[in-house]
């Protein structure tokens, strides 16, 4: 593997840029690994990386069956945070910032992690007391969090709709450490990383069985032969329920829903920060790409589905969305939206455990929130794998804690999946 | 847009129905087992395919209906009213009797 450095692209410049390899092999698979992970998207790649990296274990393959980071690694709106409040949730978003804010020297990849600050609108007194809530919690949990008044907002943030909204602004919740990175390069260079550390990274190598030998997982069927494992990760987010009713398992917590996101024409520098507007119904948050593009988003389509396309209704409502906090945006068009489709869990949060069957692991119940979570997920899913034990951190993030009357609820919507957006 | 058959008020878009969910789902007894409520209030098929579901005609006749969709095709195979009250009367109606 080439390391990427400065010194690196002068001597490679010298000889016509004709000396890059490439960035990860694409290995044959082999017929057995000591560990495999099912789904390359970030998640599953953070997993390999940490597995290898913090634990010293090879022998690892990644399996995924269409293309590396095609799922919803490329497929969100790059938003990184950790303004969570739930004991659990709290530790682990915070863990998964932490990690964020070292993750390009950490890969040797520039992941393009923007610290550009979060900024949740504040529409009335009910909203900033809940808000200071939250942020006093997390400031007292190690991490950082302000309230601006409305002339600070107004200062930072000029062209907001501070004139005639039906919800007037009257100031915001900020995390300054929170910004967004660049989703496709956190995929190659998580994939890169474990690629140099050994694992093997087999695409277009679909999961179509899981042999059961009792309690165990023996092996997988895939489109490319029979690959037998000592463990097994799922890490398909989306598709969690599928492969879990594969290996005969029965139901989990979770619903499949589709979740839109949209990027426009490129514009001239227009917003600095990630914005975030949620009021009487609406769900809304945008930020500027470094191309230009305004990159934005709001609620699920509300029906269950697995299809990997938006519906119209959404494509208005977020639209209204976006013209009510930023009318400049009026005339701006739109160049792109997509689908991604969510493990939507039962309380909001992931699941990150062990199973009924030994040798199986479970990551899933990602919601809207996989892609600032894929560093500390990958990080504590691997900790899970190679000792067999959950960190106490994620010790509540299993298939059991609502028969335990444990729900780690951040919006406190109760147990319908179309609700925790 | 999906285009929802209500058998009250006709074909009509889907942005004028709630989304219930899982109509397979039958709730146990009041003082069934907890293990039975977790898994009718906590657990889901999650099916790639067919399924019957709950859809509720909010901003229109305001009924309950079950809808068997294709949650990968988003196709529609049947929709009919979710209360067996209701269905003997759109039968009543259909054979030209009092509503």
């Amino acid at each position: 593997m080439n390391r990427y450095s400065a010194w690196a692209v002068f001597k490679n410049g010298l000889s016509g840029h004709r000396g890059w390899t490439r960035q990860w092999r694409d290995p044959e698979p082999k017929k057995a690994y000591d560990i495999v992970i099912v789904g390359a998207g970030l998640h599953g790649l953070a997993t390999a990386y940490y597995l290898a990296k913090n634990h010293g274990l090879r022998n690892i393959a990644v399996l995924e069956k269409g293309w590396l980071g095609g799922g919803n690694a490329g497929r969100n709106t790059t938003i990184v945070r950790s303004n969570y409040m739930m004991p659990g949730n709290r530790e682990f978003y915070e863990h998964s910032l932490k990690l964020w804010e070292n993750l390009s020297h950490d890969l040797n990849y520039n992941v393009m992690f923007s610290q550009r600050y979060h900024v949740t609108l504040l529409h009335s007194p009910a909203a900033r007391d809940a808000a200071a809530r939250r942020y006093n919690t997390m400031r007292l949990t190690g991490s950082d969090g302000e309230l601006w008044d409305l002339a600070t907002l107004k200062a930072e943030i000029p062209h907001l709709n501070y004139n005639n909204a039906r919800f007037p602004i009257t100031g915001a919740a900020v995390q300054k450490r929170a910004g967004n990175a660049r989703h496709d390069a956190i995929a190659w260079g998580y994939a890169r990383a474990a690629d140099s550390l050994g694992v093997d990274i087999i695409q277009n190598c679909e999961v179509t069985g899981v042999t059961r030998n009792g309690g165990e997982v023996s092996a997988l069927e895939t489109s490319r032969g029979t690959i037998a494992a000592k463990k097994v990760g799922f890490a398909v987010a989306g598709n969690s329920s599928r492969l879990w009713q594969m290996a005969g398992l029965g139901r989990l917590p979770i619903e499949s829903h589709k979740l839109q996101a949209f990027v426009s024409e490129p514009l001239k520098p227009l917003l600095d920060h990630v914005v975030v507007f949620g009021v009487g119904g609406a769900h809304f948050y945008i930020s500027q790409s470094d191309k230009g593009g305004m990159v934005f988003g709001g609620d699920l389509d509300w029906y269950k589905s697995y299809a990997q396309r938006g519906n119209l209704p959404m494509v208005q409502d977020v639209a209204e969305c976006a013209t009510s906090i930023m009318p400049c945006l009026g005339r701006v068009r739109l160049l792109r939206h997509w689908a991604g489709v969510m493990d939507m869990s039962m309380d909001g949060s992931p699941f990150i455990c062990k199973t009924s069957l030994k040798n199986l692991y479970l990551n899933a119940g990602w919601n809207y929130g996989g892609f600032k979570a894929s560093p500390a997920s990958g990080w504590y899913f691997a900790d899970l794998i190679a000792n067999d034990r959950p960190d106490p951190v994620i010790e509540n993030h299993d298939l059991e804690r609502f028969r335990r009357g444990v729900n780690i609820d951040e919006r406190g919507a109760g147990p319908d999946p179309k609700l925790h957006g | 847009m999906i285009i929802i058959n209500c058998p009250f008020c006709g074909p009509r878009d889907h942005s004028e129905f709630g989304y219930g969910g899982d109509a397979s789902i039958d709730y146990p007894a009041l003082d069934a087992p907890m293990d039975e409520w977790h898994d009718a209030i906590f657990l889901r098929e999650n099916i790639c395919g067919m399924q019957a579901e709950t859809w509720h005609h909010v901003n229109g006749c305001r009924m309950w209906l079950i809808v068997e969709r294709d949650t990968m095709t988003h196709e529609i195979k049947s929709v009919r009213p979710a209360h067996g009250g209701n269905a003997a009367v759109l039968e009543n109606v259909a054979e030209g009797g009092e509503s």
